[in-house]
């Protein structure tokens, strides 16, 4: 949630309203995004409203784009919730990609969008022309988008604005990599995320979460590796509820 | 699209886990996906599902002309495609090393094993003959394509029926569905393919490898089979060296595993048989199942209806009169009429354009009446709009009617 508002394209406008919509509701694409003024504010100039994603503004009315659930943060927040697979580079979001070819100066990176991004040499902590980085084709690396538009090619980078890595590179030998959806993802990266909560529980390993949909698990043996893969994978539409029971059944049972 | 490549981290744990007998789903070495068969509303319509694989047979006839060699068979032809919604590697309409790789080797597995009978085709001998096709369709590819191809088309061709014919001395008639019963195609036996993927140059086997079990294998054995033990056809790719029992032990692990795929598919059928006898609902939609997400779901929520009434009442009387529609066309004089420009419209927008004409048109119908009143009975009458073309309209002989 944190790193997703960060890229997107804010608007701000004035509202004008008739119906209520109440944050939870399903709202499907076309929808026209209106909200009640609180009756004590109608003297006093309008509030500004920030549009998170799947809301675009048209005019002078607010139209929904994406279908999902209407979610709210104080004090002026919306977004829509929606399920997805497909990944769409977005500036300053950090994911995990796999270098499939050398090529002059850069490196080509597969991070599951429609085109490969490109990863300078010089984008590591440390590195020179003299020392380059000693990354393989077939690897995978974190790291940071700094141009990621529908106009250009996306670009990558391993260091922060300080020139410091900041976790960011290469990853090292071992571990899984699987595919869960977007929502997931998010779900997990949020500050309190209760999914990961429960999973800190089961047993100690190394997770990396990247924002295009990518996980990567380590953990001591390779049985406990693909726990936690497969519990991931399964736990995406389960109530919490129902998460917590599988949880609780894989940890007696791999005790 | 280019496929995902595979990461070198992703290789090595497949390795180092298969080493340890450990598979990503959690299956055994010799154990299959659960496998789904479902059939359409059409006879020879047939779904498989393989784990996440899933693909889709279709069988359908014709009446053709005979090889000449072969005068009394019918003849199968069979087209497996692959389609770019099953992964994004393959490409429409590009004829890939799979894709021809799978289409011989449905061909070696279902015709030259004979298991249909292509004498009970022939309608008449050197001129008429059915033609049985099986259309493959890769809706998703998650692994072991040829496996469920097979299980596919072997299904949809025991499901499928044909039209029946009868023949009276040297007329041939082709009777519909309507007016006599289909008639089932003769199948000797069902030989269904079982694959087998090595690894570390044939030091670990797997049966049913998924996706990424194939991709980083050594090769491939796929043995056909029927359930009579009989086997049908054996293929072995990718180069790997194997030993005479390992590919023994092969066999028996199939023929195994194709008495229960084979009860499997004849249970299918016996259920889809069964759903048409008694009138229920057969057919792809019923057999799909009700996945419901509830994490989502969100309770009923009541619309609001109490202050419908009074908002619709008030609505409805601040509302505007609506505009005076002008009888078109208007007469001016006996003899002329005005229709259009420089009428009030009667649609009821107002643009601003409009506004300001209807401010002019206004200032014009003030001075038109003066000039009546002040010309009476005029015989010339200049009527100036705003916007037509010519400049002035003038009106002769008009004879004012009040």
């Amino acid at each position: 949630m944190v790193c997703l508002f960060v890229c997107v394209i804010l608007s701000y406008f004035y509202v004008i309203i008739h119906v209520v919509y109440k944050v939870g509701n399903v709202l499907l694409p076309g929808d026209v995004f209106s909200f009640q003024m609180p009756e004590s504010i109608t003297d006093s100039k309008p509030e500004k409203v920030v549009c998170g994603p799947g809301l675009r503004r048209n005019g002078d009315e607010v139209l929904v784009c994406k279908s999902g659930i209407l979610r709210h943060k104080q004090p002026n927040l919306y977004w829509i919730d929606s399920q997805q697979r497909r990944y769409v580079p977005g500036k300053g979001e950090s994911v995990i990609g796999i270098i499939t070819a050398k090529s002059g100066d850069i490196f080509k990176v597969d991070v599951g969008g429609s085109e490969q991004a490109s990863l300078s040499y010089l984008a590591f902590e440390g590195a020179t022309k003299r020392n380059r980085p000693n990354v393989q084709v077939g690897d995978l690396v974190y790291s940071q988008f700094i141009i990621a538009n529908k106009d250009m090619e996306p670009e990558l980078v391993c260091i922060d604005s300080c020139g410091r890595a900041n976790g960011m590179g290469v990853f090292g030998a071992g571990g899984l990599l699987f595919k869960v959806s977007l929502g997931l993802v998010r779900r997990l990266l949020a500050p309190q995320s209760e999914i990961a909560k429960d999973l800190e529980k089961m047993f100690p390993f190394e997770i990396v979460v990247g924002m295009n949909g990518r996980v990567w698990v380590k953990s001591k043996t390779i049985q406990q590796t693909l726990i936690v893969a497969n519990l991931l994978e399964s736990c995406e539409n389960m109530t919490a509820q129902q998460r917590q029971t599988l949880f609780r059944r894989v940890a007696d049972g791999s005790i | 699209m280019r496929d995902t490549p595979l990461s070198n981290c992703e290789r090595d744990f497949l390795l180092k886990a298969i080493q340890e007998k450990k598979r990503l789903d959690g299956r055994q070495t010799y154990d299959y996906r659960s496998i789904k068969i479902s059939f359409g509303t059409d006879y020879g319509c047939c779904f498989v599902d393989l784990g996440k694989t899933r693909i889709m047979a279709q069988v359908s006839c014709e009446l053709i002309t005979p090889k000449e060699n072969r005068p009394n068979e019918g003849l199968i032809f069979f087209n497996i495609e692959l389609s770019p919604m099953a992964s994004p590697a393959f490409e429409m309409g590009r004829q890939s090393e799979l894709l021809v790789k799978l289409n011989r080797q449905l061909e070696r597995c279902l015709r030259n094993s004979k298991c249909i009978d292509t004498e009970s085709l022939c309608v008449v001998s050197g001129e008429k003959v059915w033609q049985i096709r099986v259309d493959v369709h890769l809706l998703n590819h998650d692994g072991n394509l040829m496996d469920a191809a097979s299980i596919a088309a072997i299904a949809a061709l025991c499901h499928f029926r044909r039209p029946d014919v009868g023949i009276q001395g040297e007329e041939v008639t082709v009777y519909s569905t309507e007016e006599r019963d289909p008639i089932p195609l003769s199948i000797y036996h069902m030989p269904i393919c079982v694959s087998f993927s090595f690894f570390q140059q044939g030091t670990y086997l797997l049966v049913d490898p998924c996706e990424r079990e194939e991709r980083v294998m050594d090769g491939l054995l796929m043995i056909a089979m029927n359930k009579h033990r009989e086997i049908c056809s054996i293929q072995s790719s990718g180069g790997i060296m194997l030993l005479k029992d390992q590919v023994l032990r092969c066999s028996k692990i199939a023929s195994v595993k194709v008495s229960e795929i084979t009860e499997l598919i004849n249970k299918a059928l016996e259920n889809d048989k069964k759903a048409r006898k008694t009138g229920g609902k057969f057919g792809f939609a019923e057999s799909l199942p009700q996945e419901r997400i509830t994490a989502l779901k969100t309770d009923v929520s009541h619309v609001e209806m109490s202050d419908v009434k009074e908002k619709a009442n008030e609505i409805v009387q601040r509302a505007e009169v609506p505009p005076q529609t002008v009888p078109s066309p208007v007469l001016t004089a006996p003899g002329t009429g005005q229709v259009g420009e420089g009428l009030e419209n009667s649609w009821g927008l107002k643009e601003e354009e409009e506004e300001e004409e209807e401010d002019e048109t206004v200032e014009l119908k003030m001075e038109l009446e003066e000039g009546h009143e002040e010309k009476g009975r005029g015989d010339v009458v200049v009527i100036s709009d705003s916007d037509s073309e010519e400049e002035d309209v003038v009106i002769l002989n008009q004879v004012t009617t009040k």
